[in-house]
Parts: C-alpha cells; sequence; structure tokens
C-alpha cells in the first residue's frame, strides 16, 4: 500500500464576520504518494481555503490536515519543510533576480551555500530558465514568472506541492508549458494537488479528481470513473427566440429512451442525454418551430458532470 | 521518501529541528544582506541625508550668522553636543521605521512576497524576529554614521566622550530593536496607500517631542510637557544616547532609561507581533 502524504479529515472553516460564511464543510481527502490530484470547484467552492489551511497559511475552525503524518496546526514549522507551493498570484520576491530568488528560497531551507547553488543551476536549466538568471520578477511574462514560482516551489525538494489555480491569467502556450511543467514532476514522485476551476486542466493532468462545492466534496475519483458514474452524458443548449408551448416539447422529450433530462430554460432548453445520433436531427427540427438560432453541445466530460451534481456551470 | 535521484542538495533533512530554523533564520538574514548590500548608497543617502544636513543648518551655517543660534546660545552649551545623540536617536528611529514598516506594508498590501518567507520552515514569530533584527542591524549603523559627522560638519567639533561603552551599546541595541518593533506595528497594522499619513501624524511628532533637540532635563521650565513626553519612546532613545554619548550634558538616570526601553522593545514588540500574525495566518 502506497504511503499517505496528505490526510484531510472533517476539515471545516467558518469565517464568523457580519455575514457567517461557510467556506468549508467537514471535507475528507486523503492523497497517496506520487499522485496528482485536482480539486474542482468554482470560485467560492472551498478550493483556495482547502490549501491554505493545508499549508499552514490559515487555520481550521475544526478538524485536522496532516502532511507526511506532520500535523500542520501543532507543527506548522515543521509540515512546512515537506510542503511547496505555488500561489495564485506572483509572489517572487521582487527585490531579488530569478537566479537570487531560487537561491534564497533553498538557504530558507536549510541548503548551505555550494548545495544551494547547484540545485538553483539545476533548477534553471530544468526549467529552461538559464537565461533568464539574472532577470528581476517584474520583467517576466506570466508565464515565466509561473515557472519560476514552480521551481522554487520545488527547490527544497517537498514531498507533495499545492497549485492554486496554477493556470489563472496564462495564455494557452503559458498554460500547455505549465502543464508539462507539472507532467514532469510525476517522474520525481512528488504528490501534486491542484485546485483548478479549468475542467480540461483536472481531467487531463490528476490521477484523481474531488469535485466540491459549497465546501463539500461531491465526487471523488479518476477523471475516467466520474465520468462513466455520473454518466457520460452529452449536454444540449438550445436558444430559441419563441418559448411559448415549450412545455409540450419538454413532455415529448421526456418520454425518449436517450434523454435523460430536459428543462426549460429562461433562453430555452437544456437537454441531457445519453445518445446524440438519432437524438440531434430530432432536437433541430423541434428547435426550428421555436426559431432555433444557436446549439451548443457538450461533449461528455468532467464539465457534465458537473453540472449533473451541482445544476449549474464551473463559471457561472 | 523518494527525494529524487540527482539530489546533489537533499536539504537539511539530517539536522535537527532546532537546526533548520537557524539555518532558516540566518539564510533570510543574508538575503537582506544582499537587497541591502547592492543598493548600499541609496541606504547611506537615506539615513545620512537628514543628520547631515541638519548639522550642516545648526552647527556649521547658523553659528556663522552670530547671535542668529538662539538656541545654541539659550542652551550655554555648544549646540552640536545637544544635537548629536538626538540625531543619532532620529537615525535610529527613521531606519527602523524605513527597514521594517515600509517595505512590510507593501509587501503585505500589494506583492503578497511576504508568503515566501512565511512558507519558510521557522515560526512566524522568527521570521518576525527576523525582521526586526535586521532593521536593528540597519539602525546601528545608521546611529554610528552621527558620529563622523558630527565631527566633521559643525564649525566647533563636538565632543564625543563615551564615559560608558557598555551602556552606549545596550542602548544602541535597545533602541534598534525598539524602533524596529515599532516599524512592524506599523507596518502590519497600516496599509500601504495610509503609510504616508503614519509619518505626518505619528513619527513626525514623535521625533519633534522626543528630546532630540532639547535635552529632558531643560523642558522643566514647562512641567506639563516634560510628564506629558514621558509616553513617548523616543525621549528616552535620545536621553540613552546623551548618557552615553555626552554625559556632560544633562540626562535621565540610566536605570531609569534603561527600564524604560525595556518596557517600550518588550510591549510594542508583543503589539507588532500580534498584528503580524493577523496578517499572515487567516
Amino acid at each position: 500500500m502506497k504511503l499517505l502524504i496528505v490526510e484531510i479529515e472533517a476539515l471545516t472553516k467558518i469565517y464568523e464576520s457580519k455575514l457567517r460564511v461557510v467556506a468549508l464543510d467537514k471535507i475528507d481527502l486523503e492523497l497517496k504518494q506520487g499522485e496528482i490530484f485536482g480539486l474542482l470547484g468554482p470560485n467560492g467552492a472551498g478550493k483556495t481555503t482547502t490549501i491554505s489551511i493545508s499549508t499552514t497559511r490559515a487555520l481550521p475552525t475544526s478538524g485536522t490536515v496532516r502532511i507526511a503524518g506532520i500535523d500542520v496546526v501543532q507543527h506548522p514549522a515543521h509540515a512546512r519543510r515537506h510542503i511547496g507551493v505555488v500561489p495564485q498570484f506572483n509572489t517572487l520576491d521582487r527585490s531579488l533576480t530569478v537566479y537570487e530568488n531560487l537561491y534564497f528560497h533553498c538557504r530558507y531551507f536549510g541548503f548551505s551555500h555550494s548545495q544551494a547553488k547547484s540545485r538553483t543551476l539545476e533548477l534553471l536549466e530544468q526549467f529552461l530558465l538559464t537565461e533568464r538568471k539574472g532577470v528581476y520578477p517584474a520583467q517576466l511574462s506570466g508565464g515565466l514568472a509561473q515557472r519560476v514560482q514552480i521551481a522554487r516551489a520545488i527547490a527544497h525538494r517537498p514531498t507533495v506541492l499545492f497549485l492554486d489555480e496554477p493556470s489563472a491569467g496564462l495564455d494557452p502556450q503559458s498554460r500547455m508549458a505549465m502543464w508539462n511543467a507539472v507532467a514532469e514532476l510525476r517522474k520525481e514522485g512528488i504528490t501534486v494537488l491542484l485546485t483548478t476551476h479549468y475542467m480540461e486542466e483536472a481531467d487531463s493532468l490528476s490521477d484523481r479528481v474531488a469535485i466540491i462545492d459549497y465546501g463539500r466534496v461531491l465526487a471523488l475519483g479518476s477523471p475516467e470513473k466520474l465520468k462513466a458514474t455520473f454518466g457520460a452524458q452529452t449536454i444540449f443548449d438550445l436558444k430559441l427566440k419563441s418559448l411559448a408551448g415549450i412545455e409540450k416539447a419538454v413532455i415529448w422529450l421526456k418520454t425518449r429512451p436517450d434523454v435523460t433530462s430536459a428543462d426549460a430554460t429562461p433562453e430555452g432548453l437544456r437537454v441531457v442525454a445519453t445518445r446524440t445520433a438519432e437524438l440531434l436531427p430530432d432536437l433541430v427540427q423541434v428547435g426550428s418551430q421555436f426559431g432555433l438560432r444557436d446549439l451548443a453541445i457538450t461533449e461528455p466530460s468532467l464539465e457534465t458532470v458537473f453540472i449533473k451534481l451541482t445544476g449549474r456551470d464551473l463559471r457561472e | 521518501m523518494n527525494n529524487g535521484e540527482q539530489g546533489s542538495g537533499i536539504s537539511g533533512q539530517g539536522s535537527g529541528g532546532s537546526g533548520i530554523f537557524f539555518k532558516a533564520f540566518v539564510g533570510m538574514f543574508l538575503r537582506d544582506l544582499r537587497v541591502l548590500f547592492r543598493e548600499f548608497h541609496v541606504f547611506l543617502a537615506r539615513v545620512g541625508m537628514q543628520p547631515l544636513l541638519f548639522l550642516f543648518v545648526f552647527t556649521f551655517i547658523l553659528p556663522r550668522m552670530g547671535g542668529v543660534n538662539m538656541m545654541a546660545s539659550g542652551a550655554g552649551m555648544d549646540f552640536g553636543t545637544i544635537l548629536l545623540p538626538g540625531l543619532m536617536a532620529v537615525a535610529i528611529m527613521f531606519s527602523g521605521i524605513a527597514a521594517v514598516a515600509l517595505p512590510l506594508s507593501s509587501e503585505f498590501g500589494i506583492t503578497r512576497e511576504i508568503d515566501d518567507r512565511v512558507m519558510c520552515p521557522l515560526p512566524l514569530w522568527a521570521v518576525a524576529l527576523e525582521k526586526v533584527s535586521f532593521s536593528a542591524m540597519q539602525s546601528i549603523i545608521a546611529a554610528l554614521l552621527v558620529i563622523p559627522m558630527a565631527y566633521y560638519v559643525p564649525a566647533h567639533p563636538v565632543r564625543v566622550q563615551v564615559a560608558n561603552w557598555f551602556l552606549l551599546v545596550v542602548v544602541l541595541v535597545l533602541s534598534s530593536f525598539l524602533t524596529g518593533a515599532l516599524g512592524l506595528v506599523i507596518g502590519s497594522t497600516v496599509n500601504p496607500r495610509q503609510i504616508g499619513l503614519v509619518f505626518s501624524i505619528l513619527v513626525v511628532p514623535i521625533t519633534f517631542l522626543g528630546c532630540v533637540y532639547y535635552p529632558w532635563a531643560y523642558l522643566n521650565k514647562i512641567r506639563w510637557l516634560q510628564i506629558a513626553v514621558l509616553i513617548n519612546p523616543i525621549v528616552y532613545m535620545s536621553e540613552g544616547l546623551r548618557a552615553s554619548v555626552t554625559p556632560g550634558i544633562a540626562h535621565m538616570p540610566w536605570w531609569a532609561i534603561l527600564l524604560a526601553l525595556v518596557f517600550f522593545a518588550t510591549a510594542l514588540g508583543r503589539l507588532g507581533l500580534r498584528g503580524f500574525l493577523r496578517r499572515v495566518l487567516s
């Protein structure tokens, strides 16, 4: 059996201010050594709070988090030796060059001068940053800065790496480069917990995914398993000019064996179906009676799983 | 656990718990030194300009105008001698604020750069202590820089006579930690947009009323003020330096000075740490 690197038990965080906000509601998660684990959910679902508590940056209201067996609330300084963090925003040291950012990070973690130097050179090479070693963070593009942040986060060879929305604000090219960097980490045997609201990201990078919303885990498993369990369904969104008499169409659609659900929406119709081949032409025909102006098809993905579980889009 | 094959530098995994705390602390100090020395001329200009101009105007220009320097003639003593310990106190004070409050305020507010050091393997109070210690080091340099200036700039060189080296060292160190702690309080409670305001409503008043330009004993003619300024920590810094650098001038008893410095340093330190923890831990 593989070692458990991250153990989150009944983790609860309640922000008591004017408004009582339950950010986390008894979350349980376990990460095995070497796996890449995706925490998927819309903004405000509790992803960042989970990371903040796990990385000793916030205190839980109740519940525990253990990193490599160390309780993060009881022994935060010791736990931090096992933790690497790539925060949501660029927190590189603006007063230091790229080289120095990595070098001093190593020193903070107890490396000697020569150890820190060789580790820094190794990382610069690994992340193709050697040419930029003398540059200050303010002069770096978003993608490059993110690469430096990842290099810095793994510099002290942590047991687990936390990536909080790693591709937020990145252009597609940088996002691909970042994904490759994360995939490369697998070879080093490092455990990764990443949060994202990009389905593709969770789907293509993660070994396992937890879908969370309103501070609760709604579903947990490999992307394939989630798609299978919650039905590999296709979602059709129809935008219609006129909605008069749409109820009849809804009733008719619901009787079809290939349709899982059909509902009227403010703009038209949403149909969730298991098979699409025969349905599509029929939908177009029905839709045209109501002045069909747009038809969007969402292929089976974690996105459809999420919509099925929560009834709303991730980006809503 | 697999730490990677090519591992030339496995972190201080073998060293014990407090060993890595110490190394992390040293690492942060080295980082601050690197940043300071890269812009050492900026640092010198920042800490040196004010005392230099003060000495130039009050002890070089005004004496040459004859009779105008009421303060000096009123004091019946060379004004430079009165001014020296006060200027050292101001240098310590400003350096403490500039080294902790200003950077901390922006690191907390805009860039969150502080996160990098907060994630280091040492307790958060030690991260705050490192900030204060490094600021204290700058304050001590800033204060010592004033001495050669006071020797070369004034029309009549200032008589520096350190009667008690031990007292000087203790006062310098305590004062420097005190202002570092004050910097921590300001940096962790004031947001960057209002940091300028802090200078006008806090730093400038406590400096002007900090017995910098006059010994505390001379305030006896304005009794209420003499008592009121006792809540101002700068008073004890000026008086402490007066007692150790220019003991010929009236000053408070050394035990009262040390007691007050310890009290203020501890109180501000606790307050600053509380603010710091509140900012980094939610």
